[in-house]
């Protein structure tokens, strides 16, 4: 069945991230000036405008910042059948936020701060999507 | 160094109805609007040198309304890209061109097939490159869905509930009650609003504005000039464009805004009430920036009428209601007017000064706001007649 949802491009600046996904790592850049974390990736670091950098492999550890729940499915055909479904903004521990799904979880359960925990969704065979769940109490 | 208040003026306005399906080009929505500005002002045509407009990729270019309406000598004209945010920018941009000695007598549109044609609400780029590869593969996709995340930030920061977004919907819907011009005109009460569907939580349908096709055009010029025309001209005092760091690739792109539990507002006031001359407690009508209920607290709060974080309860107790301390969105706003982007809140905020609103008049309104952004960025304008 082919995957019909939008799938990311990778471009010269995001290449790593991606191929990191497929090999499910959490890849992220941090600047050798500063050792400040970004993401997304870019060429510059806005910290201190160095463009060295170094790609490391995060915790994969989050917190919830905002989340939404989409109950009207947009477009219709792709979303119908994923409804309702949780998209967050999630603070990673090494401090960028990223936009991601939260899965496992029922959608009404998600409250801010919940520690969530990177896990990644085969889209097709080139392209991992990460998505995050609930760290369930006592894990780890 | 603004030493510009009051120098050029809002000397005419004009707009298309707003419909569902105006059956018309935006060529013709924006010729109509832009013609109708100068009638207003009594200005011709062949006076007009300046034209400004902004767009979504989904307008028509300056010069082909100036084209249209037979200006003789196009000398300034801008297409800026942007969404709301620009909406009162490019009226700065008309008084920084004739300021500049580019342009005499310009005029500013915003013209849309939004409901019939392309539909900013729907879809966007599903191919996801660029900043949208790392948004649209999780169906974070519209712009209901991009701005419920900044509203969901608000009621986690500050406990801001349903029924105070709601006091915004059905504010607006009670001016548009009055309002001929408005495509929302029943009566909504607070149950109504809570009744509504969720679209994607926090938003229910009425926390979202309508979808329109129409025009709205204003003609910008030197105030002692708009002074011999025909109408009573509005002044400007001061305006202001920007937001804070971090605004990324596009307006949807906020993954390193601060925190958004507030939006631009809060970057450009000094800069606006400094430029003003004046400051919150000195307008009589504001005409605020509500493509969602949600972006009018912010303002509000970002603005200075009321502290962070205490939008919500400012709206509950009644202040922004037509009567109250601080009448918002008197022509019903984005939310029950009709959305033209933010540009209707210009012509609302004009007809208001001059005590042309009819119905829905603010007595003696002598000092309006107008703004226009709910996210990074944003401008504004304060206004007086
Ligand atoms: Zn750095």
């Amino acid at each position: 069945m082919t995957y019909a949802k939008p799938l990311p491009v990778p471009d010269a600046d995001s290449a790593h991230f991606w191929a990191g996904c497929r090999s499910h790592r959490l890849l992220l850049q941090r600047c050798r000036s500063c050792g400040t974390h970004r993401y997304p990736a870019g060429p510059v670091c806005p910290a201190c405008r160095s463009r060295a950098v170094d790609w490391i492999e995060a915790s994969g550890r989050a917190t919830v910042f905002s989340w939404i729940v989409v109950r009207h499915p947009v477009p219709r055909d792709l979303y119908q059948d994923e409804v309702p479904y949780v998209v967050a903004l999630v603070t990673l521990a090494e401090g960028p936020r990223m936009a991601t799904n939260i899965i496992g979880c029922d959608p009404d359960a998600v409250t801010a701060g919940m520690a969530v925990e990177v896990v990644f969704r085969e889209a097709t065979a080139e392209i991992a999507l990460p998505c995050f769940r609930p760290v369930l109490a006592g894990a780890r | 160094m603004w030493n510009l208040r009051d120098k050029y003026c809002i000397a005419g306005i004009g707009s298309t109805e707003f419909s569902k399906a105006s059956g018309r080009t935006v060529l013709d929505l924006a010729s109509t609007a832009c013609l109708a500005a100068l009638d207003d002002a009594g200005v011709s045509p062949d006076e007009v040198d300046g034209i400004v407009s902004f767009h979504f990729n989904d307008s028509v270019p300056a010069i082909a309304v100036a084209t249209q309406l037979g200006v003789p000598a196009v000398r300034y004209a801008v297409d800026t890209a942007g969404g709301g945010n620009a909406a009162n920018l490019i009226v700065l941009q008309a008084v920084a061109a004739i300021e500049a000695g580019l342009a005499e007598t310009v005029l500013c549109y915003r013209a849309m097939n939004g409901r019939s044609g392309f539909r900013l609400g729907g879809g966007r780029d599903m191919s996801a490159h660029g900043i949208t590869q790392y948004t649209a593969p999780f169906g974070w996709i519209t712009y209901p869905q991009a701005m419920a995340m900044w509203c969901r930030r608000h009621m986690i920061e500050y406990g801001t509930t349903a029924e105070q977004l709601g006091q915004v919907a059905i504010t607006a819907r009670a001016n548009a009650v009055l309002n001929e011009r408005a495509m929302q005109r029943l009566p909504m009460s607070m149950d109504d609003y809570l009744a509504s569907r969720f679209i994607v939580d926090p938003f229910r349908l009425y926390d979202i504005c309508l979808e329109s096709d129409g025009a709205c055009a204003v003609l910008v010029t030197r105030a002692d000039r708009a002074r011999d025309l025909r109408q009573r001209p509005v002044h400007i005092m001061g305006g202001a464009y920007g937001g804070g760091p971090n605004q990324g690739e596009d307006l949807f792109d906020a993954l390193r805004w601060p925190d958004h539990s507030h939006n631009y507002a809060r970057y450009i006031a000094a800069d606006l009430w400094g430029k003003a001359g004046v400051g919150p407690a000195d307008v009589d009508v504001a005409e605020i920036y509500d493509c969602f209920t949600y972006s009018v607290l912010m303002q509000l709060e970002g603005l200075g009428f009321c502290r962070e974080g205490e939008g919500g309860p400012f709206v509950a107790d009644g202040n922004i209601a037509r009567d109250g301390p601080l009448p918002v969105n008197t022509h019903g706003g984005l939310l029950s007017e009709a959305y033209i982007h933010g540009f209707n809140h210009v012509i609302e905020a004009v007809s208001q000064l001059r005590g042309h609103a009819g119905a829905r008049q603010v007595p003696d309104a002598e000092i309006a706001l107008t703004t226009a952004g709910a996210m990074t960025c944003g401008s504004a304008l304060v206004l007086r007649r």
